[in-house]
């Protein structure tokens, strides 16, 4: 930076302040949530907005987890969430190495098909999909919603792992195969190591989508014992009140599971792995 | 080692015809260069050979196997790449090690021969090393070291110097050529260098436009090539081409420039009816002053010097020309130098197709 201590304090100042504003309006909404969930009931409906509670507790999430099907929906969510994020990615995978590197005839086609599924709401996909779904006995099923979600993560999926794969250069497989790999095992020895990243970014992406969906499982579920956690925190808010506190206390529960899963993601979204792959 | 023998290779991508029918026979344990401009179809004619691309038709064989149906890994062949294409995610050991550890090569077998490889590269220190943390220079042997411990039939080499700084590639030149003496293995060379492919090749073979244009020695191609392609792509300052008249005369055909007597060739040459010839000749093959050879008059336009030797650009009737001198010169602009030619350095070409008159 150039200019005189002044000039670069004030650019300083601006760079930073715009930073912090955005951390703040964007970690706020988390703060509050956290707040309300560890603020005892008799605090929590009165007239003056405190930003800390005078006195915390922690009786909401001991009433969600005791007394409520609050874990049964954490299971239920862990299920649907896991395996659409394994099988989305693994299919996105196949079918992003493929438009990745092979020409064959209709790639046009599908690539176009694709697109345009991601193109209208899914509400309006819903009816058909329920009457298709009800004789075969995947509503009020995890299975059925873990083949919505996957069908559905999976074009994007699919267009996100094959820019992926067009990050790596073509020649790392060619010399695999030269070296006397087949293809597959070039794929699996030489590219998928490097695609981890990648990987790892369409899991965590396929992963939150069906964390916090909310419609499919509402229409398809009615039934407690299938229903994933969006669902279960609508049941705090009834007819007559809405439960603010094990609803947070609940919403922060929720929170964990996206956490962990990004904690332990967060190495392989760092990019870089290919540096001096080729000339650098 | 193995021949490599390329039977009427054709390759078409889509309406383009890459190829045009290529035959080539490439001897065992030879060096072979195949060089030309970019999209002349050379790197596709090594990528046919590796297994990479499939041929639209005819017939590759490598070591008397036909080979063009197999898939790269059976083809026995390695390949270094102009990127040189290093497995990120693994050491310079193996990296190295990896084709053995495909075929089950026990641990102290592939630790033996890649430790063997690794200290003919001077790569000992650097086993434990990422491709990242090397230069370009180190990865470009490690490429190499990747191919040494295949022992393959034949190596494959797709401009591997491109990426590395003009000394690196000078050095590097010489460790391959020498790699290839000490290893005795059937090579072939792609590169768009003709330096290159003069100071490496056991054999060029000249491409252009999908069509061998010239298969020879380096001397060969250089003191006789077979068109104008090749005469004007091998040599550095380029060979000189001049439009020219042939008339044949009783002591032979008398050349001319502009109207102005250029020299007489006295061997017998099939000139166009319409006598008009393309001339080339090598700036270096120009001297300048009266000499025993014939002498035409041209104007000092611009000297350039690199030191060692001068090129001097001259204006011959209109037409640019250059000489290659290791004599200091002092010249201005404009002023007359004579020029001694000597006939028998002299190429005809048919200006319409580019061929050599002989």
């Amino acid at each position: 930076m150039r200019g005189s201590p002044r000039v670069r304090l004030v650019k300083w100042s601006l760079h930073y302040g715009v930073l912090l504003l955005f951390v703040v309006a964007a970690l706020f909404p988390l703060y509050w949530l956290v707040k309300i969930s560890l603020t005892p009931n008799d605090s929590l409906y009165t007239h003056s907005i405190d930003l800390w509670p005078a006195t915390i507790s922690l009786e909401h999430y001991a009433t969600v987890i005791g007394n409520s099907d609050f874990l049964l929906f954490f299971r239920n969510s862990v299920i649907v969430s896991g395996v659409t994020a394994i099988a989305s990615t693994l299919l996105a995978a196949a079918s992003g190495y493929a438009f990745s590197r092979f020409v064959f005839r209709g790639r046009y086609w599908i690539v176009g098909v694709m697109l345009v599924t991601q193109m209208f709401p899914l509400v309006i996909v819903i009816t058909p999909i329920f009457s298709i779904f009800g004789p075969l006995g995947l509503t009020n099923s995890l299975m059925g919603l873990i083949i919505i979600y996957t069908a559905f993560n999976i074009p994007f999926a699919t267009f996100l792992m094959q820019s992926f794969f067009d990050g790596i250069p073509k020649e790392l497989e060619e010399a695999a195969m030269i070296d006397g790999a087949t293809r597959f095992k070039a794929l699996l020895q030489i590219i998928a190591p490097l695609t981890l990243p990648g990987i790892a970014a369409t899991m965590g992406f396929c992963f939150t989508g069906a964390w916090g969906e909310i419609l499919f499982a509402l229409l398809l579920n009615s039934a407690a014992s299938t229903s994933t956690f969006p669902v279960g925190l609508l049941l705090y808010s009834t007819r007559a009140t809405i439960e603010f506190g094990p609803m947070m206390a609940a919403g922060v529960l929720a929170l964990l599971p996206v956490c962990i899963f990004f904690f332990l993601i967060q190495r392989y979204l760092v990019q870089g792995l290919t540096a001096g792959a080729v000339k650098g | 080692m193995a021949s490599i023998d390329i039977k009427n290779v054709r390759k078409d991508f889509g309406p383009v015809s890459v190829l045009k029918g290529v035959d080539l026979a490439i001897a065992s344990g030879e060096f072979a260069v195949l060089v030309g401009p970019s999209g002349c179809g050379k790197s596709t004619l090594l990528r046919l050979i590796a297994g990479l691309e499939d041929a639209s038709s005819g017939e590759i064989h490598i070591g008397g196997r036909r080979v063009d149906d197999l898939p790269p890994r059976d083809r026995d062949i390695a390949m270094v790449f102009q990127s040189y294409a290093l497995y990120p995610h693994m050491n310079v050991r193996d990296n190295m090690g990896y084709s053995l550890r495909l075929k089950r090569t026990p641990q102290a077998r592939i630790a033996e021969i890649v430790g063997r490889a690794g200290a003919k590269l001077g790569l000992e220190a650097l086993g434990e090393r990422k491709p990242r943390e090397l230069s370009g220079g180190q990865r470009q042997r490690v490429a190499m070291g990747r191919a040494i411990v295949r022992n393959p039939k034949a190596f494959l080499f797709d401009e591997p110097l491109s990426n590395l700084d003009a000394r690196m590639r000078e050095q590097m030149r010489f460790e391959i050529r020498k790699l290839h003496r000490d290893l005795g293995a059937t090579s072939v060379y792609v590169t768009h260098d003709q330096i290159e492919a003069m100071t490496m090749a056991d054999r060029i073979v000249a491409m252009n436009a999908g069509i061998i244009q010239q298969v020879g020695t380096p001397l060969e191609l250089y003191d006789d090539p077979a068109n104008v392609f090749v005469a004007g792509f091998i040599g550095s300052p380029a060979m000189n081409f001049l439009s020219g008249e042939a008339r044949r005369g009783e002591t032979g055909v008398a050349l001319s420039v502009g109207g102005k007597a250029f020299c007489t060739l006295s061997q017998a040459v099939a000139v166009p009816e319409d006598g008009r010839v393309t001339i080339g000749i090598r700036p270096e093959r120009i001297r300048i002053g009266v000499g025993a050879g014939q002498v035409v008059e041209a104007a000092a336009d611009l000297v350039e010097t690199t030191g060692a030797a001068s090129v001097v650009h001259v204006d011959l009737a209109g037409q640019a020309m250059k000489i290659f001198t290791t004599e200091r010169l002092q010249l201005t602009q404009g002023q007359r130098i004579p020029l001694a030619i000597d006939a028998k350095d002299v190429c005809l070409f048919d200006p319409a197709g580019g061929g050599r008159l002989r």
